[in-house]
């Protein structure tokens, strides 16, 4: 076998991993687009503001001590605690579940009914708000997060060993998967399997899908709108508290993991934005797509293709099929 | 009192369908165009020209072409940093390439190879409608800057991968460069003001304009009745990208001098110039500028505030500056969804009942 080909093979895997992660962010946009009919930009912020929270609360940092400290003139920052991870990820979920209350209450109560567009502009405030919150609570610099189950079992990072002796006695070539890679395409596999049960067997999934495919009619056999909105945007919440911690681990908790919503919305363009499967197999195709098109085609135009190569993708396809793979068929009436 | 249509008799059909008709507005007009071309000129000193107006007067330019495309003909774009950028990069390669054009031709150069591209980019939109094109118009924000960063032809080989304008001077006075003074910068991005936002005004209210509105209200029920939503689409991104274009060449040229593509024409930049539209108010000239203005000043003030007046950290006080302008956004959107221009409707209203409302 040509090098070439098992390189392209290494590099698909590496895709379809980097795949299962954009579908990890992308499926917290569909949730909170199909139950409330908003597009929710302010994912990615969630996810870094879920990080930051775990390992402020990891490290036992006092929040908003850069403030007070200016304020007040006194030097202090941490408790001085070091907690267990799952103690903290448990608090973080509290904290995130109280994020989707406050979001709820304080802002999107006041929007039902206005057009989609500006449901999205209150987002993209939304965003600028929580990223501000976040750094403000927590400090901006760049923070490592590891997340240990227990005692030392942390969350595996660097060369799988197994795959790498597997293929190279098979190709004579080991390939480089990363440990972490395959910790998260497990996680976002369990996530997904339980969402789905949860949307399928439980009182308050089937009252989700019942609100996500009509409001009125969900309203009017008794489900309460507001509590299943504070339901999906917790929901989404935990994802993104997920997709943190995976991203996080990755490559270290600042700024630009704000930005992997970026990432997320070409998936979403390309599976619809109403249909989980649709992010799971869009983002697949997007994370081989683009890590395949930087390999095969990046070095003749200067590489850095990743950045854009999603979108344009996401553009030609969607000419062809206006309503994404999986997406509901677009009915218009005048 | 003043400000009625009451005794304003109309004569012509020229006067019954100017753009003021009532008295009030149309001398306000005039005293607004006269302070800003025949006193400011005289006052203005450079912090004010490089913190607040210039940024101001491009900001607005930029917010009137995003307002054609978003608010009157309904296509939202996210794709006004990378068409900004286009605007730069032409500007840049004219003003090198023909060094004895004026500049003025240049911006308005850069302005049409804007608006190519961004009709090349608003094809898909005969296809694709709602989020779904607004997350395709980011397909043009990355792909531009990446093929500014990536391609050296378009910086001129230069070692930095910066553009930087040469001096270029109307009238024998510079206006572009380091050497230039802040009335020249000031006077030179007003006239475009001026002459973009007649233009837009003009577009606005004519055929074209309600063909744009027509297609934003129901896409369908204006085929059926005869709008050609290919020509709406396509004029709407031309002429939106057209001012979109030269408000990047300005923003360039005039204002930062230099620019390295993705820190000045970054995504941010088009939630900023989107955040204008919304916060001053979506169909509306007025709003372009009021939005335009409140985003501009309010870091300015922020920043003025917190770190002059009560000292704290710059970091910190960037923080409370995201947080302020994202919560400001959010409180703006719950009390007036249709922006300052609402209001300012509002407020007409009751002027002409006033001060006998009932």
């Amino acid at each position: 076998m040509s090098d070439n080909l098992i390189f392209a093979m290494e590099v698909t895997l590496n895709g379809l991993m980097a795949g299962v992660l954009y579908a990890l962010v992308a499926l917290g946009f569909v949730l909170i687009y199909k139950a409330s009919g908003i597009f929710n930009f302010a994912q990615g912020v969630m996810a870094l503001f879920a990080a930051m929270t775990l390992v402020g609360i990891q490290k036992g940092q006092v929040p908003f001590s850069h403030l007070i400290n200016a304020i007040l003139g006194t030097e202090f920052h941490y408790f001085g605690w070091t907690m267990h991870s799952f103690l903290a990820i448990a608090l973080t979920v509290v904290v995130m579940i109280g994020l989707a209350l406050a979001v709820q209450q304080l802002i999107f109560r006041h929007l039902v009914g206005q057009e989609p567009i500006i449901l999205f502009m209150a987002t993209i405030g939304l965003a600028y708000l929580l990223e501000g919150l976040a750094d403000l609570m927590w400090g901006s610099e760049i923070k490592t997060l590891n997340v240990c189950l227990t005692g030392d079992t942390c969350l595996p990072q660097g060369l799988n060993a197994t795959i790498d002796s597997i293929t190279y006695n098979i190709f004579g070539y080991g390939f480089f998967i990363d440990n972490l890679d395959i910790t998260a395409t497990v996680v976002a596999a369990i996530l997904v399997a339980a969402l789905v049960a949860f949307s399928q067997y439980t009182k308050q999934g089937r009252a989700m899908r019942a609100v996500a495919d009509d409001h009125q009619a969900a309203l009017s056999v008794g489900i309460s709108l507001k509590f299943i909105w504070v339901l999906v945007w917790s929901i989404a919440g935990f994802v993104a508290l997920v997709a943190g911690i995976m991203w996080g681990a990755k490559s270290g908790v600042q700024f630009s993991l704000s930005l992997i919503a970026l990432k997320a919305l070409p998936v979403l363009m390309l599976g619809g934005f109403t249909s989980i499967p649709g992010a799971i197999v869009g983002g697949l195709i997007i994370g081989v797509g683009e890590k395949v098109f930087e390999f095969a085609i990046g070095p003749m135009v200067g590489g850095a293709t990743e950045n854009w190569f999603a979108y344009v993708l996401a553009l030609i396809f969607l000419v062809f099929r206006p309503q994404g793979l999986f997406g509901e068929k677009i009915i218009e009436r005048v | 009192m003043f400000y009625r249509e009451a005794g304003d008799f109309k004569t012509s059909y020229t006067d019954d369908s100017q753009t003021f008709p009532i008295k009030f507005d149309r001398i306000r007009y005039y005293a607004v165009l006269a302070v800003a071309f025949g006193i400011i000129p005289f006052i203005i000193n450079d912090y004010w020209a490089n913190a607040v107006v210039v940024p101001f007067l491009i900001y607005a330019i930029a917010a009137i072409g995003l307002n054609i495309l978003t608010g009157y003909c309904g296509q939202v774009s996210l794709g006004t940093g990378g068409f900004m950028a286009v605007g730069a990069y032409a500007c840049y390669k004219l003003m090198t390439s023909f060094p004895d054009v004026s500049i003025v031709f240049h911006v308005i150069g850069a302005g049409a190879i804007t608006a190519f591209v961004g009709v090349l980019f608003g094809l898909p939109s005969l296809r694709i409608k709602g989020f779904y094109l607004a997350v395709a118009t980011l397909a043009a924000q990355f792909f531009l800057v990446w093929l500014f960063n990536k391609v050296p032809w378009f910086y001129n080989y230069s070692a930095s991968g910066q553009i930087s304008a040469p001096e270029r001077t109307v009238f024998n006075i510079a206006v572009t460069g380091p050497n230039t003074d802040a009335w020249a910068k000031y006077l030179i991005c007003l006239v475009f003001v001026v002459a973009v936002a007649w233009i837009a005004r003009n577009l606005t209210r004519g055929t074209v304009g309600r063909s744009w509105m027509a297609i934003r209200d129901m896409d369908i029920a204006a085929e059926i009745i005869g709008v050609n939503p290919l020509k709406a689409k396509m004029t709407a991104f031309a002429v939106s990208s057209f001012f979109i274009g030269i408000s990047g060449a300005l923003f360039f040229s005039v204002y930062l001098g230099a620019v390295e593509v993705g820190e000045a024409f970054g995504i941010n930049k088009s939630f900023l110039v989107l955040f204008m539209v919304i916060i001053g108010g979506l169909g509306s000239i007025f709003g372009s500028f009021a939005g335009a203005a409140f985003l501009v000043i309010l870091p300015v003030l922020l920043k003025n505030v917190l770190v002059g007046g009560m000292n704290w950290p710059i970091d910190i006080a960037a923080h409370l500056e995201l947080m302020v302008v994202g919560g400001l956004i959010i409180i703006f959107l719950i009390a007036e969804p249709h922006g300052l221009a609402q209001l300012w409707r509002v407020t007409k209203e009751k002027l002409r009942l006033w001060p006998f409302p009932h």
